[in-house]
């Protein structure tokens, strides 16, 4: 026992002082999470449109009654309207002449383009329908299916916390078989009166300890920095985080053990970890992505992880829908660490 | 019967037969040497009597114990450096040591000692990444004997070390050696085994080639002593003329001359009154060990 927590303790020092690898651990991911969950939210649906000379149905009464969706500002000239359109400061300009309306926009942002025609659509609409002075017959509001308050966060952090996680974890094992390897730390530790059991205990505690930190962190900061909402079963992003460090584990142990040199091993973790991120959806959502992508990511641990913890910590499912999840994860690291143990080596050469 | 005992070791990897049958016996308390070229068979050869790498065919004793398969008995008795490095990354000398004091249960306290032994006290709290090369291998050394074994193996132990370093490196070695330790090493440095070791084993090839003491083995070379003296004291001529020269080198401002009676060809250079600059080099464990595995040169 005394021996376990002795490796540990040395394994443990060995991560806190690496300012690398704690940078790529822990800031590196809340960049990513500043950038997703903070930035981005700025960029809110609103759209600004420039009312050219006097359009009477751009009324201050409809202003305030599209204000969540639309902000207005004035010009006189249409030349100068134009060339603000063209430039980007705005999605389009709105001058009426005689009965038309003349929305005029530029291509180069067709999302919003569509909005701006979406909202000003329904602006004419209604004041045809209102000249018209009957009532309208029927009306269409729109309502988002999650609580109003629920921010982007909520969808980026779970999915940044398994990249942070799969990181850590990959890199951990992959990094210490590889230098232990070359040092001859792995053959030192044979001829000393410890079981290799230990040794490889203390590693995965490592590696749990440190994704637990990464989880504390990331929630923790989700919650005080971005308005973070967690739903009744969150805590099951606990069990399902320490079974993925476990398949990451496996799948640096993989890594390490093929690679030779530190700078092969950076080189190949990074090939396996990164687009594993990308194609399990940690930084962008794969719903709209080609079907054979998302049969890609059925394969891979972390879509897993993403997906157990996004159901449990913000989509307010119960905890046992996480449970296949986690059974998943284990088998893929029982599976991926006979593999590895089959190209281990003790030694360099 | 020796505190190690090897017989008939033969190793091969793929059609390379690294270790070819190999015999040996070392004494209680002796400080072993198995020299040779890089490529010899060396490490192969003490990681298999240290049990990390088991033999095709043959039998090790350490101890009166075989060292594999791995037994606790055993590597709580050896202590064994395989490399400078085979260090936790990022830890400082003290927690290093300390560490591996734990692993064979020992205290801090001891750790502590055995920083002090190999003069590492000053550097406690430096990380070993920033430890120089021979502080690196004393800490290394001092990681192998924290837990006071019979036996100790170290695998070029002086590999990339300065004249500086080496020499105080040996002094630490020979003071191990004269508490009673068993010291088997690896060198490809002659002067490192002349200087440290009872009894060397000559290896090349996978094979021991000659095992002796240092002194036999360069007495039973019978090479010629290599006198030299200032060259505008004596013409290459007249060197040539004195009875008992074998050869006569003109090299850079000096003559060499090889001669199998030295004390003759000494007494005639100081008759001539030549004696100026001079320098007389008998036959060292270099000589035996060029003559047994040759001067091409190998990577």
């Amino acid at each position: 026992m005394k021996k376990l927590l002795t490796l540990s303790r040395a394994l443990f020092l060995g991560f806190v002082r690496d300012r690398g690898s704690l940078f790529f651990a822990i800031f590196f991911p809340l960049m990513f999470l500043v950038l997703f969950g903070g930035v981005f939210n700025f960029g809110s649906s609103k759209v600004a449109v420039v009312e050219v000379g006097e359009v009477p149905i751009l009324s201050a009464q409809v202003e305030k009654q599209y204000h969540d969706a639309l902000t207005l500002k004035h010009y006189t000239d249409l030349g100068k309207a134009l060339d603000a359109v063209r430039k980007g400061d705005y999605v389009a300009a709105v001058e009426q002449r005689g009965g038309t309306i003349v929305a005029h926009y530029t291509k180069t942002d067709a999302v919003r383009a569509g909005t701006a025609q979406g909202i000003l659509g329904s602006i004419v609409g209604e004041q045809n329908q209102r000249a018209t002075g009957s009532p309208p017959k029927y009306q269409l509001t729109f309502s988002a299916v999650e609580d109003k308050s629920l921010k982007q966060i909520q969808y980026v952090l779970p999915g940044l916390l398994g990249w942070a996680v799969a990181t850590s974890g990959t890199f951990g094992a992959a990094m210490s078989l590889v230098l232990w390897r070359r040092s001859k730390l792995l053959r030192r530790l044979q001829l000393a009166p410890v079981p290799t059991g230990i040794v490889v205990t203390a590693r995965v505690l490592v590696s749990l300890g440190i994704a637990l930190i990464q989880t504390a962190i990331f929630i923790g900061l989700g919650k005080l920095a971005f308005g973070l909402k967690l739903t009744a079963d969150w805590w099951m992003a606990i069990p399902i985080v320490v079974a993925a460090t476990l398949a990451f584990l496996s799948i640096g142990l993989l890594a390490g053990a093929i690679a030779k040199t530190e700078e092969a091993t950076v080189a190949l973790v990074n090939v396996i970890v990164l687009p594993m991120a990308f194609l399990s959806g940690s930084f962008i959502p794969l719903d709209s992505a080609p079907s054979w992508i998302r049969t890609i990511s059925t394969v891979l641990p972390l879509t897993h992880a993403n997906n157990g913890m996004l159901d449990t910590m913000v989509r307010g499912e119960s905890w046992t829908v996480g449970l296949p999840q986690i059974g998943i994860l284990l088998g893929f690291a029982v599976v991926i660490t006979a593999i590895a143990t089959r190209f281990f080596q003790w030694d360099a050469n | 019967m020796g505190i190690i005992s090897v017989q008939g070791i033969r190793k091969t990897y793929g059609d390379l037969c690294a270790v070819d049958g190999v015999d040996l016996d070392v004494a209680d308390a002796e400080f072993f040497g198995i020299l040779g070229p890089n490529g010899a068979g060396k490490t192969t050869l003490l990681e298999i009597i240290e049990g990390l790498r088991i033999p095709d065919s043959g039998s090790v004793s350490v101890l009166g114990m075989s060292p594999w398969p791995r037994s606790e008995a055993l590597t709580r008795r050896i202590g064994v450096q395989l490399q400078a490095s085979s260090f936790f990354e990022r830890l400082t000398a003290r927690e290093q040591l300390r560490t591996f004091a734990a692993l064979y249960d020992l205290s801090n306290a001891r750790a502590d000692e055995m920083l002090d032994v190999v003069g590492l006290t000053d550097k406690a709290n430096t990380r070993t990444e920033k430890l120089s090369g021979g502080q690196a291998q004393r800490l290394s050394i001092a990681c192998s004997l924290v837990h006071d074994p019979d036996v100790v193996f170290l695998d070029e132990p002086t590999g990339a070390l300065d004249p500086q370093a080496r020499r105080n490196l040996w002094d630490l070695l020979r003071e191990i050696n004269k508490g009673g330790k068993t010291v088997v090493l690896t060198t490809h440095y002659m002067d490192e085994a002349e200087a440290l070791c009872d009894r060397v084993a000559i290896m090349d090839h996978g094979k021991v080639l000659k095992l002796d003491a240092p002194v036999n083995l360069v007495r039973d070379l019978d090479a010629p002593t290599r006198i030299s003296v200032e060259r505008r004291v004596l013409s290459p001529d007249q060197a040539a003329a004195v009875a008992g020269v074998d050869s006569v080198d003109d090299q850079a401002g000096s003559l060499v001359l090889q001669t199998k009676q030295p004390a003759h060809v000494l007494a005639a250079l100081a008759n001539a009154n030549a004696l100026d600059g001079l320098q007389v080099r008998g036959a060292t464990l270099e000589d035996v060990f060029l003559s047994l595995t040759g001067r091409e040169y190998r990577a």
